[in-house]
């Protein structure tokens, strides 16, 4: 099903049932009841209280909140996650394709709609394939074994005499019965139970192949494939105003010069909400620029500068805790070679190519947005407190925009469609943000803050390893109205929440944190700061980011203390057979032994296994560091990644891949510039990011398949070890550490000449 | 009223002459290759062609095209019968999230009409006004590799016809 018929689907349904929609599907009990803060209730006596079932069906266990089959054969698959271009709708499409025994073409893949589909949250974490992947691999086989003995019911005949081919059980006699025939008149609200020993990973013809990703076709011919595409009859073009920066007021505003222009319909002001709503788009933005001429702003927040940012962070009261080892500090022994270094990271952007964009439609007190946002349930709620609207008339559907990479502006453009729907109801408000309002008020990556101190002994053991993060938070999604940007805003605003750490082992700040490496005593400390000079949330790997970047070139710095080879010196503490697996394919494929150093040139290592959950990821590449200039030249990239069962060799190597180059970027060229008059990186000249002739020469990504293994998130995973390979390689270029991000040239010369 | 000449039809629109290009593809044509992406020229989502040159249509007010040809991505084929540069990408799997690949496809497109066999730097000095986030790049330069083939491959199936 493309995005397309989705819309259609969708508009249909909406048209005929004022927005309103009556599908049937199944939400668990449980998670309903949950919702309401009450206690889960025993599960109904059909299911006897099953065991924990694995991903989703944990919350989800009934066989009708995944697959649905009609009778006219069509088959239905649903998942509570979106496709932000990761590519799940192929993926997951596969696993369905394959535990059902039908043609991949066969499968109808519905994504996040809170009309339609299983409550799975935020699609984020690398979660879709560990949660959503694996309850559709178990309701699908599950599925299949249904069919097989309801046949064997059927046709008086064994199960072992028959088998599954295309959507129908056939027996060795050549008796044939559809799953349409099968489950006509039956109900598939029914438990899956667990499908131990049922898989066969070695006669699978569709999971593990490179299936082709099934939007591409769409997207590059230009077939509407994103919320940005969707035109709904009659519908209108709106702007937002936003201060000029963060805690202004909106103190005077003349709008007579504005009403008057041509295609508007409607300024909309409440409290310091400002946005103008207009029949055409261009108008819109011609309005919205008047708008912001006409609106006076009095008061706001002073910031501190990106330059002095760090030591502001410091002294910010901080919830410290010891995530791992002992509770006071490790001092290293008498003789021991003591290696001390601290290493930043600036804020950073998720700089979506699209700015945020959404579409709403009040009608007869249904309120429906369309929106790229990555969780379509809580984004209601969110929405619903907001507006001050039951949940249940409010419909959030997933409609995709450009890549997101965490938690963007997608929320909170949500949110303004809500804002402004209701303000012109009957008709569709599309709302799109402009480049700055994506720049300057999208939730950034944290600024951080790591200290390490270790030290190695005479024979080369890490004798000592003392390591401290501090960061903001790394999530402040919806959650409660107030984490709605437009929700602070308006007169009856809401505030954000205090903000809470993710706990280990997943941890936020300090994911990543704890070496995976055999280190005795290895102190691990995190100072969670709350305030937030700038509003920070989820980007891409959260802390992971950093703490791999730190971790990874502490470990080469006492490597280098050490005298060992750094690869040598990490297999040397990692026991984990998957890990050193991940470690010596790179190594081997890079030619790490052979390779030879030329003045200027440089190599480097990293490794991680995300979360220290999931997917394992190593990393090595070479530089070229031009002294002159201090310009950096990425040659050739070497990954190795295993993700468990690998369901889309391809997919897996597209997110390694782009994670690397993406994690380039931010290593090598970012920065949001900001001082006491507010942010400064308002577009891409003032957010510089990598183009096209800063790009590795080249990159090979080897996918280490585990059949059978379960699947391990895999979106995240080369981020951090690809900012610390590139630090590695570029130590090893100039002889000189340099632990600041980014390491832009003249960080390069600066440290080549001190 | 503007004329405009699009894909090798013409269109009549009644928009302000200074309203840039993009809004008149997008809303009124109901084109959606050319995306908005910054409005300042800084990132090439938007990028369609004016006479075989890449132009920003965010910023190209209608008034400057009357009278020119202009190809937007829906010019260079379509899901059913794409051309060899959607092809390419197809064939390469190019994209992630894809937002930024209708101004890559069209900025090679407009590479390979100039020279149909270019080498690396020159596709990548090429490419370089247009940004992607999600590091497609490998993949974007491979598939106009595989593009400037099927470019070669018609360039000199032509020579051989007119001789």
């Amino acid at each position: 099903m493309t995005v397309l018929d989705h819309l259609e689907l969708s508009r249909r349904s909406l048209l005929k049932g004022g927005g309103g929609l009556v599908l049937y599907f199944s939400i668990s009990p449980g998670r309903l009841a949950a919702q309401e803060g009450e206690p889960t209730p025993a599960p109904p006596a059909a299911a006897p209280s099953p065991p924990k079932l694995p991903g989703s069906l944990s919350d989800f266990p009934f066989l009708d909140s995944w697959i649905r089959i009609d009778n006219d054969e069509s088959i239905t698959v649903f998942t509570g996650k979106a496709e932000l271009g990761q590519g799940i709708r192929t993926a997951l499409s596969q696993i369905a394709a394959e535990q059902l025994k039908v043609d991949f073409s066969r499968i109808r893949l519905l994504t996040a709609d809170t009309a339609q589909t299983p409550d799975e949250g935020y699609t984020a974490a690398s979660h879709s394939m560990e949660k959503s992947g694996t309850a559709i691999l178990h309701a699908g086989a599950y599925l299949r074994r249904m069919m097989i003995g309801l046949a064997a019911e059927e046709l008086g005949v064994a199960a072992g005499d028959l088998k599954v081919e295309d959507g129908a059980v056939v027996s060795s006699a050549g008796e044939r019965r559809s799953y349409g025939q099968l489950v006509s008149g039956r109900s598939l609200h029914v438990t899956v139970n667990d499908q131990t020993g049922f898989f066969e990973p070695g006669n699978y013809t569709v999971m593990g192949q490179p299936v082709p990703r099934v939007d591409i076709p769409g997207k590059v011919t230009g077939e509407p494939s994103y919320v940005h595409d969707l035109r709904l009859k009659g519908m209108v073009h709106a702007r937002i105003v936003r201060p000029p920066k963060r805690g202004m007021r909106l103190s005077d505003l003349d709008t007579s010069r504005i009403d008057d222009m041509p295609g508007v319909i409607r300024v909309v002001r409440d409290g310091n909400y400002l946005g103008v709503i207009a029949e055409g788009e261009f108008q819109a933005i011609q309005a919205m620029q008047a708008l912001q001429r006409a609106a006076q702003w009095e008061g706001g927040a002073s910031l501190p500068s990106d330059t002095d940012i760090y030591d502001h962070l410091m002294k910010l009261p901080a919830d410290t805790s010891v995530i791992n080892g002992p509770e006071t500090a490790v001092s290293p022994p008498d003789g021991a070679k003591i290696v001390e270094a601290t290493y930043t990271r600036p804020y950073q952007m998720h700089g979506s190519i699209g700015p945020s964009c959404a579409v709403g439609l009040f009608q007869n007190g249904q309120l429906t947005i369309w929106s790229h946002t990555q969780g379509v349930y809580p984004d209601r709620a969110a929405i619903a407190e907001m507006v001050g609207m039951d949940e249940r008339a409010v419909r959030l559907i997933h409609v995709e925009g450009a890549g997101c990479y965490g938690h963007n502006g997608a929320d909170d453009a949500a949110a303004d469609a809500a804002l402004l729907a209701r303000a012109l109801p009957d008709r569709p408000v599309r709302i799109q943000w402009m480049r700055d309002h994506e720049h300057q008020w999208e939730p950034y990556g944290s600024a951080m803050v790591v200290r390490a101190r270790g030290s190695v002994s005479g024979s080369g053991d890490i004798s000592s390893w003392n390591y401290e993060v501090w960061s903001n938070p790394h999530t402040t999604r919806p959650g409660p109205a107030g984490n709605l940007l437009p929700a602070q805003l308006i007169s009856a605003s809401f505030e954000p929440e205090a903000p809470t750490n993710i706990p280990q082992p997943a941890g936020g700040a300090d994911r990543n944190a704890v070496p995976e490496y055999s280190i005795p005593n290895a102190r691990v400390v995190e100072h969670f700061i709350s305030e937030m000079p700038l509003r920070t949330s989820a980007l891409r790997s959260l802390g992971a980011y950093t703490n791999v970047f730190a971790l990874e070139s502490f470990m080469d710095e006492l490597a280098l203390a050490a005298g060992a080879d750094p690869v040598e010196f990490r297999l040397a503490r990692l026991e984990d057979p998957r890990a050193r697996d991940v470690v010596t394919t790179v190594a081997k494929a890079f030619d790490w032994t052979g390779w030879e150093q030329r003045p200027g040139r440089g190599r480097g290592f990293a490794y991680a296994r995300y979360k220290n959950l999931a997917a394992y990821c190593a990393v090595a590449i070479e530089v070229d560091v031009d002294g002159a200039t201090g310009r950096i030249r990425l040659g050739r990239a070497v990954a190795a990644c295993d993700s468990g069962q690998a369901v889309n060799p391809d997919g897996i190597r597209n997110q390694i891949e782009g994670g690397l180059v993406q994690s380039a970027s931010w290593t090598l060229f970012e920065q949001v510039r900001f001082d006491a008059e507010g942010v400064h990186s308002a577009d891409w000249a003032g957010y510089p990011i990598m183009r096209f002739p800063s790009v590795p020469e080249t990159v090979e990504v080897h996918v280490v398949d585990r059949p059978g293994e379960p699947f391990l998130g895999t979106g995240e995973a080369s981020q951090g070890p690809a900012a610390a390979a590139i630090a590695n390689a570029v130590a090893d270029a100039i002889g000189v550490r340099i632990r600041d991000l980014p390491l832009q040239p003249e960080r390069v010369r600066a440290a080549m000449q001190a | 009223m503007i004329t405009l000449n699009v894909n090798g039809s013409t269109f009549d629109t009644e928009t302000a002459p200074e309203t840039p290009l993009l809004y008149v593809l997008r809303n009124e044509m109901e084109l959606n290759g050319a995306k908005f992406g910054c409005g300042l020229g800084q990132c090439g989502a938007c990028t369609v062609l004016a006479d075989g040159r890449p132009i920003f249509s965010c910023l190209t007010p209608i008034a400057m095209l009357a009278g020119r040809e202009i190809t937007t991505l829906e010019g260079l084929g379509s899901i059913d019968s794409p051309g060899p540069v959607q092809k390419a990408f197809m064939d390469e799997q190019a994209a992630q999230c894809g937002y930024c690949i209708p101004g890559m496809i069209m900025r090679a497109h407009a590479l390979l009409l100039q020279n149909s066999a270019p080498d690396e730097t020159t596709i990548r000095e090429a490419l370089e006004p247009s940004l992607c986030r999600c590091g497609t790049h490998m993949r974007i330069l491979r598939a106009v590799h595989r593009a400037s083939e099927g470019f070669q491959q018609q360039t000199s199936a032509a020579g051989e016809a007119s001789q």
